[in-house]
């Protein structure tokens, strides 16, 4: 634990970050076409939930996954090969951008009908329970999804059935265009979770230290005491919903306010001092913070040339993500049908 | 007259001249209002006509519409915009078993003043849950009615038409033709909104197509013309009902017959269109009815893929010389 997690947490998030930067500079050098939903400013989501995560735990995401999958583990020249549309693309190029899928490490796809994630997860967990294992399913969300019939609807099976679903929303504020007080009567996403008796909690989404701690609790309870927990993770998305987007109906004074409070930045800034209990540099979200694994332990802070040197790496790991997707061949339509053919490749269907 | 105008403007100013004239014309939709909508289709109509007329809704396809139908029963005449035809899938109830069934079902009490806005058909690598046709799954729901507009014209035509109309009109665009070029004359009389239009005459064989493949069938009849064959090119404009009427006498006069469909080809709308023609037609065919079609197969990301999973000019062209049979 410790130094050696805390740099995880940078590396992650430095990946994170050059990656989708650089699918940003691809989109417009016409090499990614489509739509292309990036994450930066959110990172500290993806990174605290996921790495929280065992590696026989599922990820179920949306179409802002492609961070999700690389804190996965997913290499990153299999994603953006992906994002290029090419043959040793996650999905073969058959998926894009919004559709990532890796059976393997139990990436169970990015979904673009919003509210899909839900009962999908919901599967997934009953299949878990279904034979007692000690598993769970993180499913992801955003807070315009949260209006979708299938929110509720999967909430209440989840709870009526105890099912091992880590539901959690990455609050970003806006549903596209429209800002939450505008689409939702209830802000407070989590709030909506009493209904169905599945308890949540609202922390921080902007400190990966707070969001890992959160998502370790409440796995915990999944695991220990099964059923749902929903977490809701306030964040915001520093660039237009997607690439199509220039973002322009939220004030500049909001998004400057929000690039103040950089997640990346901020890790950085954690990891170079040696003292990094969570939510130090702000009040806690919520009151009732259970004491911190962290807390009065010796720390180790990274210095300028570990952060330098992580820059390097993930810097070199993206360049090679580039140059392999550019490398990699366009599928073929004889590819496309054998993947459509793929589960009955051996039957005789007339 | 000018030919400036865009398809997605077109949309807008027959949204525009609607609601000034008819109060009882409110609008919903994610992101219609403050947005301006997602292809600029609603843009200023919410600093215009106030939140209530134009109302941006959370993400709850199945009841907003369904809003909109219950609002249609108590007198308003709503267009619901869904963002695309691939969300209307978590819509079907309310299209289908409210918005087609209530004005049956009440025996005739009620009318059903609905139109649903949106754009379906493949655009440029938005992946297979955003790159549907779904023409067929209102096609066989008697109770509605679709309207597929091709030109900025009839964009501006039928949509005007389908918030006229009493019935619960379903207007599905194209996301490749909101920013297509034409002429515009606003003051124009309109054929009704169901009426199919010859686009080009020719005598040698027709071209059925609608929405986006109007473009493609044009096309393959201008090159064609090189290759000494005059191709008559029908656009339907409406799906429901369809003017078998107009099909038929171009017919009549061409004895072939190639369709032009952008839908899967198994049980795509294409396979309605020959079935019917066949029957009313077999006589005066020279040919078995031909089609062009999508492939059956959910359409791939990659874009060259994605290209040769629907029909394109060449793919009309080939066929043509099949049918008629020449290399
Ligand atoms: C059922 C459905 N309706 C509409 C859309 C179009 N759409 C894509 S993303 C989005 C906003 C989603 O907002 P949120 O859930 O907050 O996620 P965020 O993009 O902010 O991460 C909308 C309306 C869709 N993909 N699916
Ligand atoms: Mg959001």
């Amino acid at each position: 634990m410790s130094r050696d997690l805390l740099r995880r947490f940078v590396h992650d998030m430095l990946l994170a970050r050059a990656f989708e930067e650089r699918a940003a500079q691809e989109y417009t050098n016409g090499r990614i076409r489509g739509f292309l939903h990036l994450y930066p400013g959110e990172e500290a989501a993806a990174v605290g939930v996921v790495q929280a995560a065992e590696p026989s735990d599922y990820v179920v995401s949306t179409y802002r996954e492609h961070v999700h999958a690389l804190v996965r583990g997913i290499p990153a020249r299999y994603i953006m090969a992906e994002l290029f549309g090419k043959k040793d693309g996650v999905s073969h190029g058959m998926g894009g951008s919004m559709h990532l899928f890796d059976r393997e490490r139990r990436f169970m796809g990015g979904y673009a009908i919003v509210g899909e994630t839900f009962p999908i997860a919901l599967g997934i967990g009953y299949a878990i329970a279904c034979r007692n294992l000690p598993e769970a399913v993180i499913c992801f969300f955003g807070d315009g999804a949260a209006n979708q019939g299938t929110f509720h609807e999967s909430l209440n099976m989840a709870a009526l059935w105890r099912i091992p679903v880590l539901f959690v929303c990455e609050n970003n504020h806006y549903q596209i265009g429209t800002e939450i007080h505008r689409h939702s009567a209830v802000t407070d996403i989590h709030k909506r979770a009493c209904a169905y008796a599945i308890p949540a909690e609202k922390v921080d989404g902007m400190d990966v230290l707070t969001v890992y701690e959160a998502a370790r609790r409440a796995l915990d309870t999944i695991r220990n005491e099964g059923g749902p927990h929903l977490l809701e993770l306030e964040t915001y998305r520093f660039r237009g919903h997607s690439m199509a987007d220039p973002g322009a109906y939220r004030p500049p004074a909001e998004v400057q306010a929000y690039l103040r409070d950089d997640p990346l930045a901020a890790v950085i800034r954690r990891a170079e001092t040696v003292d990094p209990t969570p939510g130090k540099h702000k009040p806690p979200l919520t009151d009732a913070h259970p004491p911190s694994p962290f807390r009065g332990r010796a720390w180790e802070a990274l210095g300028d040339a570990d952060i330098e040197a992580l820059r390097t790496e993930v810097m070199a790991v993206v360049d090679d993500a580039v140059r392999f997707a550019e490398a990699s061949p366009d599928p073929t339509l004889d590819d496309a049908w054998r993947d459509f053919h793929r589960n009955h490749a051996q039957e005789t269907l007339i | 007259m000018d030919d400036t105008t865009l398809y997605w403007q077109a949309l807008n100013r027959a949204l525009d001249s609607e609601m000034a004239a008819d109060d009882s014309v409110i609008m919903l939709g994610e992101d219609v209002g403050l947005y301006g909508g997602t292809y600029r289709v609603t843009e200023g109509l919410m600093a215009k006509y106030g939140e209530w007329r134009v109302r941006d809704t959370p993400i709850s396809e199945n009841s907003f519409v369904g809003l909109g139908v219950g609002a249609a029963l108590a007198g308003l005449r709503p267009i619901v915009e869904i963002m695309t035809v691939n969300f209307a899938l978590l819509a079907m109830d309310a299209i289908v078993n409210m918005a087609a069934k209530i004005p049956f079902m009440s025996g005739g009490q009620f009318a059903m003043p609905l139109t649903i806005r949106m754009p379906g058909g493949v655009a440029r690598q938005l992946g297979a849950q955003h790159s549907q046709r779904l023409e067929v799954l209102f096609m066989n729901v008697p109770g509605l009615r679709m309207v597929v507009p091709s030109t900025v014209q009839d964009a501006w035509w039928q949509l005007r038409q389908a918030i006229r109309s009493n019935d619960p009109v379903i207007v599905l665009e194209h996301e490749r033709l909101y920013f297509s070029k034409g002429p515009l004359d606003e003051t124009a009389d309109p054929p009704p909104p169901h009426q199919a239009v010859v686009r080009c005459t020719g005598a040698d064989v027709t071209l059925i197509a609608w929405s986006r493949m109007t473009e493609v069938a044009l096309a393959a009849a201008r090159s064609l013309r090189d290759d000494h064959v005059a191709a008559e090119v029908i656009d339907l404009r409406s799906l429901l009902p369809i003017d078998w009427t107009t099909c038929q006498a171009s017919l009549d006069k061409t004895h072939r017959c190639l369709i032009v469909d952008e839908t899967s080809r198994f049980g795509g709308a294409g396979a309605e269109i020959a079935a019917t023609l066949q029957e009313r037609c077999f006589f005066s065919l020279d040919a078995p009815i031909a089609r062009v079609a999508g492939l059956d197969i959910p359409v791939p990301f990659n874009g060259a893929l994605e290209e040769s999973c629907i029909p394109g000019e060449r793919d009309v062209i080939d066929a043509v010389h099949r049918l008629i049979g020449r290399p």
